[in-house]
């Protein structure tokens, strides 16, 4: 009798198993969001995508920034062990990649679900496509170009709250005298590098940026606007000094406990405020461009999808791609992330007024392409090495500039 | 037993070769092979992917001509020479404490050695502990009431590769220690016993006759330390990332960063290929020195 039942049992699990393990698979996902308000729209992402398909998510979150990430995923790819997808930023990190053919096509996905017409700005999905094809699925919108301020430190201090760069340079000595740090700097090369972009983009404005850096034109580098803003990068080494901060968001911990004044950070930053229930306007302030040029850079996540042999996870891929343009992911992530969707058509009327500036900037046309469209990986690493020697020496801001026209005109 | 002929030179001792092939064709083909084909591509332009477009020496001249190289170089210098000869010193000294037939020696020996049992990576995490002003050394020193005390080598260019030695030498002087011991143990009782009899001090008895004798166990030591100082990068990964800005940066992590982070393999494998040069530099002369006096003898 026990055999019996026995047999039974097995062959009722082994037919309630059949047709998961014929069509699911599980799919790993690398990725380098780790931080709070990160690893909760990441769950969002991942809970939707188990909903609406029969796969399964792996969660494969690399711990650090995006540069200790990408190798790891780009030595994992070329090494032919493919992740099931990946995160990368819109524009050149991949593309190497996709030329040599170790990338998913995904152009079918895209036309099935009318990608071109509903992604907006169409750019992102331009980044995406190699030769007539697309390769990537744009996931969100992030913009580097932002200055948060704490109200509740400058109000320690006893002066205005900061809305531009100069405000800021002003109130620095009040600050300091109520040990406050008014600039809370991580001294990661990536974060250092964000701060120079910020300050090219804010004080010299969008023009000023593409010529530096798309256009490489010598005038540009040479001149006068691009030498004062190393020295105003120098300033804002002395008003970071004593911070010791390395990850950005110890450095974002410091604008919501209110023990420094300021950060010049992404707005993914938003995240870490919503996560301590701050608000925007009362608890925090935010300011394009560090209160100048209200440029920003429409860059973000997309998801890569690297060619696998398993056809049922390539199924998994396509349905992933799918659920990520999907108006349900793009508004549950970005909500969580404090990031931009890449939809024009969702309706974003419950979001705070930061957001809601982004948007704006957004749809008025005020871009600048990101770093990554513009500048060889290479290059970058040089200019994040040299800003991140800047921050930890004296080195001088003319030495400084002297060597970033160097780099940039040894681009290409 | 009788054999035809005179014996074959390649079967002669034949399953000992057996034994060896495997590792001589991995040396062949995973070392030398490798290598060559690093040297090669390193005088290439290739990017993320390994392309056969050369370029001469430029990735060599934007080599030396980068400020981080020559910090990295700068730092391994200083920090390859401080670690050598503190990680002897401190690693026969305490070797020597130890050898005086104290009590609970077992109890100390697994203290001494056991840093050598973590990790570089957990090292580098134990030390950020240690050093962070907020909680570690310095704040236990002010908490004992020198409120002027500052020490923060983490966050001061001038000072983090100090942080850098002091973990590297605490994880290190163990295994040192422990190889001098068996040393010292290793020395015949009736050379002690001569010198005492001859009524030299202790202290010199070590220094001018026991220290001679143990040649090859410093040989050892060299060998192991200084492996561990050209691959040298995981603790820095661990405990500063090369920070504050480059200031402790290493060449391995420069190869690292290049190769993978800025896309650049043409850049990475020149790195790499310079600190195969730069070992190859100290292992030629000592492998030809110690030839040359084994044919003597």
């Amino acid at each position: 009798m026990q055999k019996i039942s026995m047999r039974r049992l097995l062959a009722g699990v082994a037919v309630t198993m059949l047709p998961a393990t014929a069509m699911a698979a599980d799919l790993e996902v690398t990725h380098w969001w780790t931080s709070g308000g990160e690893a909760a729209a990441v769950q969002e992402l991942a809970r939707i995508f188990e909903e609406q398909t029969e796969h399964s998510w792996v969660d494969g979150a690399i711990a650090g920034s995006g540069s200790t990430a990408r190798p790891i995923m780009v030595s994992r790819i070329i090494g032919g062990d493919p992740m099931g997808a990946t995160q990368f930023n819109h524009g050149l990190q991949a593309q190497e990649l996709v030329e040599a053919g170790l990338m998913q096509d995904l152009t079918e996905v895209a036309e099935a679900n009318g990608w071109r017409d509903t992604i907006n700005p169409v750019s992102l999905l331009d980044a995406c496509t190699f030769e007539g094809r697309v390769y990537c699925a744009p996931l969100n919108i992030h913009s580097p170009q932002w200055m948060w301020t704490s109200l509740s430190a400058f109000e320690k201090a006893g002066v205005e709250p900061a809305t531009t760069w100069e405000e800021l340079k002003a109130a620095a000595p009040a600050l300091r005298e109520a040990g406050i740090l008014p600039l809370a700097q991580g001294m990661q090369g990536w974060q250092t590098a964000l701060l120079l972009y910020g300050m090219i983009s804010g004080i010299g404005g969008a023009d000023f940026y593409n010529q530096v850096f798309a256009e490489r034109d010598e005038e540009a580098l040479n001149s006068d606007t691009l030498k004062n803003i190393f020295a105003e990068y120098a300033i804002a080494r002395n008003l970071a000094s004593g911070g010791n901060l390395s990850d950005w968001n110890m450095a974002t911990n410091r604008i919501i406990e209110g023990t420094a004044a300021a950060q010049v950070m992404g707005d993914w930053a938003q995240g870490e405020f919503a996560l301590a229930g701050k608000t925007a306007g009362t608890d925090y302030g935010c300011h394009i461009g560090l209160g100048g040029e209200p440029v920003i850079a429409t860059g973000g996540d997309a998801i890569y999808f690297p060619v696998n042999s398993d056809a049922a996870v390539t199924e998994a891929q396509r349905a992933l791609a799918q659920v990520i343009l999907s108006e349900e992911a793009q508004v549950a992530f970005n909500a969580a992330k404090g990031s931009l969707p890449v939809r024009g058509d969702i309706d974003l009327a419950s979001v705070n007024e930061c957001t809601q500036a982004g948007l704006e900037t957004l749809k008025a046309g005020n871009t600048i392409p990101t770093i990554d469209l513009v500048m060889s990986s290479d290059s970058r690493g040089q200019i994040e090495d040299l800003t991140a020697e800047f921050f930890g020496s004296d080195l001088s801001a003319e030495d400084a500039h002297a060597r970033f026209v160097q780099i940039v005109q040894s681009e290409m | 037993m009788a054999r035809s002929g005179p014996p074959i030179r390649l079967l002669q001792n034949w399953p000992a070769k057996l034994a060896a092939a495997p590792m001589i064709l991995t040396a062949l083909v995973v070392f030398i092979g490798c290598s060559l084909w690093t040297v090669v591509h390193s005088f290439t332009n290739s990017r993320l992917l390994p392309r056969l477009d050369f370029v001469g020496l430029a990735q060599y001249e934007r080599l030396w001509s980068t400020p981080r190289w020559q910090v990295s170089i700068e730092n391994l210098a200083i920090y390859g020479i401080c670690a050598l000869v503190l990680t002897l010193a401190i690693g026969f000294l305490l070797a020597v404490l130890l050898d005086q037939k104290i009590r609970f020696e077992d109890g100390f020996r697994t203290i001494i050695l056991f840093p050598y049992a973590l990790s570089f990576i957990v090292t580098g995490v134990v030390w950020q502990w240690i050093l962070n002003p907020d909680f570690g050394l310095q704040h236990i020193v002010r908490g004992m009431g020198f409120s002027g005390f500052s020490f923060d080598p983490l966050n001061d260019p001038n000072l983090v590769i100090l942080a850098l030695l002091a973990a590297g030498i605490w994880q290190g002087a163990g295994l040192t220690t422990v190889i001098m011991l068996a040393g010292l143990r290793g020395i015949d009782e009736d050379v002690w016993k001569a010198s005492r009899v001859d009524g030299i001090p202790a202290w010199k008895t070590y220094l001018f006759i026991i220290l001679p004798m143990m040649k090859p166990v410093f040989a050892t030591c060299v060998v192991l330390i200084s492996a561990g100082i050209i691959k040298l990068y995981d603790l820095v990964v661990a405990l500063t990332r090369g920070g504050p800005g480059i200031a402790s940066e290493v060449p391995a992590k420069y190869v690292y960063d290049y190769m993978f982070g800025n896309q650049n393999l043409g850049q990475g494998f020149a790195a790499s290929t310079m600190m195969l040069a730069a070992v190859l530099a100290i292992i030629i002369p000592f492998a030809l020195f110690r030839m040359g006096r084994k044919r003597h003898v």
